[in-house]
C-alpha cells in the first residue's frame, strides 16, 4: 500500500544563506509515529519550521507534499488548514488575547477555508470544554490571555489542547519535553496518544528517550548535519540513550 | 521575499482605497452660508438659531479675540497652512433650519437614510433601545432621540440649540466655565462660530439609565463643524456618555474643532467615551479631517470622579488633550487611550491632569498604535499644586510599532509643587513579533486577522472601558482599520 501522508524529497534549506537542512527525505503513513533525533544544532527544529512554513527559512532545493499537496507553496495557515500542526518548542505569548477568542479565531478560519459557516458560541465553548479534559486543563484557561503567565507544563499542555481542538492529520511536536516535570510529561503524552489514530500520523522530536517511553514510535531517525543518517526500529532510541550520538557522528565524520 | 512586499503594498492598498464604510456622500438639500469669517458671519450664525443677546456678545468676544491669536505650533505635528476664509462656517440640512422638525415626518428621508446607513436609526420603531443619541449632520442636530423618557427623570439631553432655547439660565452658568474662549486658537475659534452639539444636564442623585450618544457627521463639502457639547452632573449623580464620528472621504481637508466641557459635582461620576473615526485621507496623505478639539471636564465636586476614554482611528491630523482639573477633595480622574495612526496619519494626543484639590488621584493609560508612514505622539501633563495634599497620578504609556517607517513619540510634562505627591509613570515601546505572527498563522490564523487580534490583545485594557455597546464595534474597527498594515 502507497498511502503517504507527508512525503519529503531532498529537503534543503536555510536561514540567512546558511544551509542547515542538506537534502531531507522521509516518508510518513497514516497512523505511524516517528521519532526524529540527533545532536544539537543537527537541524531539528528547522526541519520543524521549514514543514510548517516559517519564513525565517529559506528552502533552496527538493519538495515536501502533504496527502499529495505540494506543502511548500502553501502559506502556513493553508498548511494548517490541510492539516499540519506544530507544537512549538517555545510557545510565543499573546498579552490580551484570551485563549477563547484566539481558538475560535483558528478553528473558524479553518471552517471558513472548507467553506463552513463558522461554529456557534455555544457549540465552540462545548468544543473547548470537552478538549480541555484531554490535557486535564482547567477552566480559567479560556480567559487567560494566549501562554502569557503559563508555567513550562501549562504551556506544552496548551500546545496539545491546541492539537486536540484542530485535529491535525500530521503533528510536529518540537521537543515538547524540554522544561517539563515527570507528570507533565504523563499528562502531555497521555493527550497525544488518545488524539492517535489509524488516520493521523505524529513527528515526535526529542533529545531523550524517556518520551518515548510515553509516546511509542514506529520509527526513530537520526538527523546529523542536516541529513537523516540513521533509521531504526524503537530499539535505535534505546541505543542512543545509552551510547550518545558520538559513535554516530564518528561514523559519519569518519 | 519581493513578492511577500508586493503582496503587503497590495494589501495596504486595498485597505487604504476601500477600507472606510463611512465614506460616502449624502445627497441632502443643505443651506451653506458663503466661505468666508468675519464678525458678520458670526452675527449670521446667531441669527440663523434665533440667539439671545449674551450668547451673541459670548461670540463676538470669542472671535475678537482670535484675531489677536497665533495657531500653535508646538505639538510633533506638522500642520500645513488653513485658509480659515476658505470655509463655510454653518451648514445645516435645509428643512431643518426652522426651528427644527416637529415630527420625524418632516425629516428629510435621505437624512434619516444616512443616519441608518451609519448604524444609528433615528425613527420611533428602530431605535437603539439602551441608548439615547443626538444625530448632529453638520452644522446642526437632526434628532434627540428617547428624550420624553430620560424628561421623566428630569435629565435634559438635547442640541444645543435647543438647550439656549429652554435652559438659558443653565447654559449661561456653565457655558465657557470650564474651556474659556481665551483657552487657545481653536478654542476662541469655536466659541465664536459653534453651530450645534449636545447639552447634558443630570439633576441631583439620579443615575441615568441609558448611555447618552452622540453621533458627528460631516456631509457637506467645503465646511467646517464646529460643535460643542456640555455636560453638567449635579450631585450624587451618574451618567455614561459617547460620541462617535464619521465623515465621507475627499480630496480636501475639513476642519473639526470642537468644544467639550463637563462639570462634575460632589460624588457625581461621569464616564466620556468616543469613538473617533473622522476619514482619515487616503495613503498619500490627501484628504482627511483635521480634528483640533478642546476637552476638558472640571471636577468641582468632593469625590467627584470623571473618566475620558477614547479610541482615535481615523483623522489626517489629530490634535487633543482631554484633561480632569480635579478640584473637589478627593476627586479622580481618568484617562484611557488608543490612538491608532496609519498611511501619512499625524496624532499628538493625551491628556492634562490638574490636581487642585487634596487626595486627588489620576491614571492614565495611552495606548498608541502607529503604521505606515504615520507619525503618533502622546503629550501629557500631569500637575500638582502646592496646596494638593496626597496626591496621587500613575501614568503608563506604551506605543506600538507595526512598520519601520512610523514614529511613536512620548512627551510626558511632570509639574509637581508640593511633596506628598506620588507621581508614577512607565512607558513602553514594542513591535510586534514575527513569532507571534507566525504562531498565529500556524494555528490556521491569516495574518491581517492576527494583527487585529494582538492589537487589540494589547489595546485590552482601554477597550475594556468602552459601554459594551460600543466595544464589539471599537474592536472591529481597530482590526479593520490596520488590515494590511504590517510591514
Amino acid at each position: 500500500m502507497d498511502n503517504k501522508l507527508l512525503e519529503v524529497k531532498n529537503l534543503h534549506a536555510g536561514i540567512d544563506g546558511k544551509e542547515i537542512l542538506k537534502g531531507i527525505n522521509l516518508v510518513i503513513r497514516p497512523g505511524e509515529v516517528h521519532a526524529i533525533m540527533g545532536p544539537n544544532g543537527s537541524g531539528k527544529s528547522t526541519l520543524s519550521g521549514v514543514l510548517a512554513g516559517d519564513p525565517k527559512f529559506t528552502v533552496t532545493e527538493g519538495s515536501a507534499t502533504l496527502h499529495g499537496c505540494d506543502l511548500l507553496s502553501l502559506s502556513p495557515e493553508d498548511r494548517s488548514h490541510e492539516g499540519l500542526f506544530l507544537s512549538f518548542q517555545y510557545p510565543v505569548e499573546i498579552p490580551g488575547v484570551s485563549m477563547v477568542n484566539f481558538m475560535r479565531a483558528a478553528v473558524n478560519a479553518k471552517r471558513k477555508y472548507f467553506n463552513e459557516p463558522p461554529l456557534s458560541a455555544s457549540d465552540f465553548l462545548k468544543l473547548m470544554r470537552q478538549k480541555r479534559a484531554i490535557v486535564e486543563l482547567d477552566n480559567k484557561l479560556a480567559s487567560r490571555s494566549v501562554n502569557e503567565g503559563f508555567s513550562g507544563g501549562e504551556k506544552k499542555r496548551n500546545e496539545i489542547f491546541q492539537m486536540a481542538v484542530l485535529e491535525p492529520r500530521l503533528s510536529i511536536l518540537d521537543e515538547t519535553d524540554s522544561g517539563l516535570d515527570i507528570d507533565a510529561l504523563r499528562i502531555v503524552a497521555g493527550g497525544v496518544n488518545k488524539l492517535k489514530t489509524s488516520d493521523n500520523a505524529t513527528i515526535v522530536i526529542t533529545h531523550y528517550q524517556r518520551l518515548l517511553d510515553y509516546i511509542k514510535p514506529d520509527f526513530v531517525h537520526v538527523l546529523y548535519k542536516g541529513r537523516i543518517v540513521r533509521t531504526g526500529g524503537p530499539e535505535l532510541a534505546l541505543e542512543l540513550e545509552e551510547k550518545g550520538y558520538d559513535w554516530i557522528k564518528q561514523e559519519i565524520d569518519g | 521575499m519581493e513578492d511577500k512586499e508586493k503582496n503587503d503594498n497590495r494589501l495596504l492598498d486595498d485597505v487604504t482605497n476601500g477600507g472606510y464604510k463611512y465614506g460616502f456622500v449624502s445627497d441632502i438639500d443643505t443651506d451653506i452660508i458663503p466661505r468666508g469669517l468675519n464678525e458678520d458671519v458670526v452675527r449670521l450664525i446667531s441669527k440663523k438659531k434665533g440667539e439671545p443677546e449674551w450668547l451673541l456678545d459670548f461670540r463676538l468676544k470669542a472671535y475678537r479675540h482670535w484675531l489677536t491669536l497665533e495657531m500653535p505650533r508646538w505639538a510633533h505635528l506638522d500642520i500645513p497652512p488653513i485658509d480659515y476664509q476658505a470655509i463655510s462656517y454653518y451648514a445645516a440640512p435645509r428643512n431643518n433650519t426652522e426651528g427644527g422638525p416637529k415630527s420625524m415626518d418632516e425629516v428629510d428621508p435621505e437624512l434619516l437614510k444616512t443616519f441608518d446607513k451609519l448604524g444609528i436609526p433615528l425613527q420611533e420603531q428602530k431605535m437603539l433601545t439602551g441608548m439615547a443619541v443626538d444625530a448632529v449632520m453638520d452644522s446642526v442636530s437632526v434628532k434627540t432621540t428617547h428624550r420624553e423618557k430620560l424628561a421623566e427623570l428630569g435629565i435634559v439631553f438635547c442640541s444645543f440649540s435647543e438647550a439656549v432655547k429652554d435652559y438659558p439660565d443653565l447654559v449661561k452658568k456653565y457655558l465657557g466655565k470650564v474651556v474659556s474662549y481665551r483657552d487657545n486658537f481653536f478654542a476662541a475659534l469655536n466659541s465664536a462660530v459653534f453651530s450645534d452639539g449636545s447639552f447634558v444636564y443630570i439633576p441631583k442623585g439620579v443615575r441615568c439609565p441609558m448611555e447618552l450618544s452622540t453621533y458627528f457627521r460631516i456631509n457637506a463639502s467645503g465646511t467646517g463643524q464646529f460643535e460643542r457639547t456640555l455636560i453638567v452632573a449635579d450631585d450624587d449623580s451618574y451618567v455614561s456618555y459617547l460620541e462617535g464620528c464619521t465623515a465621507p472621504m475627499r480630496d480636501e481637508n475639513q476642519l473639526h474643532a470642537a468644544i467639550v466641557e463637563i462639570i462634575v459635582e460632589d460624588r457625581a461620576e461621569v464616564k466620556y467615551s468616543t469613538v473617533q473615526n473622522w476619514y482619515s485621507g487616503d495613503s498619500e496623505g490627501r484628504g482627511g479631517v483635521y480634528n483640533f478639539v478642546t476637552k476638558r471636564g472640571l471636577c468641582r465636586g468632593d469625590y467627584s470622579k470623571l473618566s475620558w476614554t477614547q479610541v482615535e482611528t481615523g483623522s489626517a491630523i489629530t490634535w487633543k488633550y482631554p484633561g480632569c482639573i480635579l478640584a473637589g477633595e478627593g476627586s479622580v480622574g481618568e484617562f484611557y487611550s488608543v490612538a491608532v495612526t496609519k498611511n501619512r496619519q499625524q496624532a499628538d494626543t493625551g491628556t492634562k491632569m490638574i490636581h487642585l484639590g487634596r487626595n486627588t488621584r489620576s491614571t492614565i493609560v495611552s495606548k498608541g498604535i502607529s503604521a505606515g508612514h504615520s507619525e503618533n505622539s502622546y503629550r501629557g501633563l500631569v500637575k500638582v499644586a502646592p496646596n494638593a495634599d496626597g496626591c496621587r497620578n500613575y501614568t503608563q504609556c506604551d506605543s506600538l510599532l507595526l512598520s519601520s517607517t512610523c514614529g511613536a513619540h512620548t512627551f510626558p510634562y511632570i509639574d509637581v509643587m508640593n511633596d506628598t505627591a506620588i507621581v508614577e509613570h512607565e512607558a513602553t515601546t514594542s513591535k510586534i513579533s514575527e513569532d507571534q505572527i507566525f504562531y498565529c498563522n500556524q494555528r490556521g490564523i491569516p495574518t491581517e486577522e492576527a494583527v487585529g487580534l494582538i492589537v487589540n490583545g494589547y489595546a485590552k485594557e482601554v477597550m475594556n472601558k468602552l459601554p459594551m455597546e460600543f466595544a464589539v464595534e471599537a474592536q472591529r474597527l481597530l482590526s479593520l482599520t490596520l488590515e494590511g498594515s504590517v510591514g
